[in-house]
């Protein structure tokens, strides 16, 4: 799957250039934030790699090989639960994977005692608050074994305990060996988290860096005006 | 009014006395609708969630097809199957017609349209919460309908009630296919037509009264289980 070529990406809406153009090459480990304003292009490129859109022109090299079917798994912003307990919406990630039922279980059991929702496993998804419905997807997702997480803002609207909670649990799941690419507005949580920030704007990538070096020195005009616009948030170093 | 009120008590006195006629009638009309919509759930259901999903050329041909098929006039689906049942028919070797098992064909084709109807239409909706979410699962489009079917479970009861509510309201088709045959077809509503055209009013008004009890009945614990499953569920 790495290293992940994405070469000349475009897809348009409505007559917009979404991506227009976007390159970017991934290695196989590590953190990646995509940072950028919104209509940059975040989402519709987390979706594209996801395989639920189709660009119009452009290429994706998984390592050389076709696209796994399997092996990448996403978190929305905004996850929806089927009307069923966290152990239910739990193994239903699993049920493409053809996995055995007894062994669907004992996965789900372990992911949600690893996100802190294992007395919770019985209970309705839809009861939970904002913050544990995220930490229940991101176990819908770890519950896979993704080689490659794409997160789309997991943390927007969340209160800070929540934020803290998703980020241990992403670093969690980042030691396991996935790959992770998290879309977020948190300059803050870009430092705490990222290996390297990718800077996407109007649909291209404007600068590719290590995340001091992004933040001590952007090199691209739009990446400085953007972090100058959010410097009231804290940064991690 | 003393003949309306004489008629009244007589009903309820053949209600209160388990008449036997009136039991039979009741029994055979919850067996024939009974059947028809267990039939009507099993292939309407997942047609409409089919279609709520699927996407394909033709669909939307089939959509409104499907919503012009909710409003068919039950006499003329009586005629249908009394073609295909009737002794030159394509199924008339069965020997079917004229029998409870023609009056279950008839309901059937009723019901199945109103039912796939109102599923799609549920289902289609909660594909458009769940479609990212399932795909990028990479759920195929035929788990898809599955997962669906079972999360819409509460709200698919609407079309399991308004496909009973059509069969055991319906008199048309029953009337056609079933002949409305003494101890053998008569179901409530043939009999509450024929017993009302003698006029013989207790009978039609004790008939009536189940009916209208059943139909209650049925909306009342479907009304139940939706708010347990909208409490358990949130």
């Amino acid at each position: 799957m790495f290293p992940l070529r994405v070469s000349d990406l475009r897809w348009h809406a409505a007559g917009r250039a979404v991506l227009d153009g976007l390159s970017l090459e991934l290695g196989g480990e590590g953190i990646t934030i995509l940072l950028g304003p919104n209509g940059a292009g975040k989402s519709v490129f987390l979706r594209t790699l996801c395989g639920l859109l189709e660009p119009d022109a452009g290429h994706i090299d998984w390592g050389g090989a076709a696209r796994p079917e399997f092996g990448v798994a996403m978190v929305f912003q905004q996850p929806k639960m089927l009307r069923d307990s966290l152990l239910g919406n739990v193994e239903l990630a699993l049920r493409p994977l053809k996995v055995p039922a007894a062994e669907r279980q004992a996965r789900a059991r372990a992911v949600l005692e690893r996100v802190g929702l294992l007395h919770r496993a019985r209970d309705s998804a839809r009861s939970l608050s904002g913050g544990e419905r995220q930490r229940l997807a991101l176990a819908r997702a770890w519950v896979t074994r993704p080689r490659l997480l794409l997160l789309d803002e997991p943390t927007a609207s969340l209160d800070p305990s929540s934020v803290e909670a998703i980020e241990r649990i992403v670093r969690e799941i980042r030691t396991e060996g996935t790959r992770i690419l998290m879309t977020t507005h948190n300059l803050g949580q870009a430092t705490r988290l990222a290996d390297d920030v990718v800077f996407i704007d109007a649909g291209r990538v404007c600068e590719h860096a290590p995340v001091q070096r992004f933040f001590a020195r952007p090199a691209s005009p739009a990446a400085r005006l953007y972090i100058q616009g959010e410097l009231p948030w804290r940064m991690a170093f | 009014m003393n003949g309306l009120s004489l008629a009244f008590s007589e009903a309820f006195s053949l209600l209160a006395g388990f008449d036997h006629r009136v039991a039979e009638i009741v029994l055979l009309s919850l067996q024939v609708s009974g059947l028809a919509v267990l039939f009507g759930t099993l292939i309407g259901l997942p047609l409409g969630a089919c279609l709520g999903v699927g996407r394909f050329p033709g669909r939307q041909v089939l959509v409104v097809l499907l919503n012009g098929c909710m409003g068919l006039p039950s006499v003329v689906v009586g005629v249908v199957v009394y073609l295909i049942l009737s002794r030159s028919g394509p199924l008339g070797e069965f020997g079917l017609l004229y029998s409870a098992t023609a009056m279950v064909i008839a309901q059937t084709f009723l019901v199945v349209p109103l039912m796939a109807a109102i599923a799609r239409q549920v289902v289609e909706d909660a594909w458009r919460d769940y479609e990212e979410e399932l795909t990028a699962m990479r759920f195929r489009w035929f788990d898809s309908v599955r997962v669906l079917l079972h999360d819409c479970r509460h709200s698919l009861m609407v079309a399991v009630l308004a496909g009973l509510g059509r069969a055991m309201s319906e008199v048309g088709a029953v009337m056609i296919v079933g002949g409305n045959i003494d101890r053998s077809t008569r179901v409530m509503t043939t009999a509450i037509a024929l017993e009302t055209s003698k006029g013989d009013l207790p009978l039609a008004i004790a008939l009536g009264t189940v009916l209208l009890g059943v139909i209650l009945l049925l909306n009342a614990v479907a009304y139940v289980l939706r708010q347990w499953a909208t409490r358990r569920y949130a």
